[in-house]
């Protein structure tokens, strides 16, 4: 007989209080927390899955979008990029790493007024292209890319 | 609850630029612990920016943002003295909103 689960049914406390603790807040389920957050789009493997993903048919190859960024990374758990965008109507910005083993890494929503540009900081497992991806006002993707070497991976045990 | 976020703002030009360092693990998911059992993930995924409610920057992260991020971003239509606040929610539902003012 299962004792654990007799005493829970028992209520003599253990289902009440785990009742609570739930109501309380304390035990939330650990998938798809956040309502917007892209869970598709953060699995997929490949630049255009991830433009997919977020709704877009394609990308383009812009010039419009400067990534600034160290050629050579020493650490691969922390690579500094800058992302520009001249892009006219530029509506968000993410940065996609090829190799790491889910390409988005981070999207940027760029509200009217705010600059489009980014800077921060994110982990490499291996040299890779990195993309920065820009999404305009009207849905259209462009994406510019950039080489990094990475001398010591960031996603290693 | 999380360490705060040490947040800066300051004008650059007629532009607020802000800088955040926030704490936390950032941890992927793809890692295994010395007995070899995978250490779940646990990362920020959303990242809210208000200037006077208004949203400025609102982001969303996956497990591949450096641990401790890092962000810096612009906005216009900010004047010093007026409130920044930034919001992190993560992957267990933990969440913190730290403030700052803009300095001149």
């Amino acid at each position: 007989m299962n004792v654990g689960r007799r005493k829970a049914l028992q209520g003599t406390g253990g289902a009440a209080v785990l009742g609570l603790a739930m109501a309380a807040g304390l035990f939330r389920p650990g998938t798809a927390w956040a309502a917007d957050w892209n869970k598709a789009a953060f699995d997929t493997k490949s630049l255009n899955d991830a433009v997919k993903a977020m709704g877009g048919a394609g990308a383009a190859e812009s010039k419009d979008i400067t990534i600034t960024s160290p050629d050579i990374a020493e650490n691969g758990a922390v690579v500094p990029f800058t992302i520009a965008s001249k892009v006219p109507n530029t509506a968000a910005i993410a940065i996609l790493v090829e190799k790491n083993p889910n390409i988005l890494a981070a999207n940027f929503d760029i509200p009217q007024g705010t600059e489009p540009w980014v800077n921060t900081r994110v982990k490499m497992g291996q040299t890779s292209n990195v993309i920065a991806l820009v999404k305009t006002a009207d849905g259209k993707f462009h994406y510019a890319s950039k080489e990094v070497k990475v001398t010591l991976g960031g996603c290693g045990g | 609850m999380a360490d705060p976020m040490k947040i800066r703002a300051n004008m650059v030009g007629d532009k607020v630029e802000v800088k955040v360092l926030m704490s936390h693990e950032m941890e992927t998911g793809q890692r295994k612990d010395a007995k070899g059992a995978t250490i779940p993930a646990w990362f920020i995924q959303n990242v809210t920016a208000t200037h006077n409610g208004k949203t400025v920057l609102s982001a969303e992260w996956g497990p591949a943002v450096a641990k401790n991020p890092f962000l810096s971003f612009r906005f216009a239509g900010g004047k010093p003295g007026d409130k920044v606040a930034i919001t992190w929610t993560d992957n267990k539902g933990d969440k913190r909103t730290d403030e700052a003012t803009i300095a001149a």
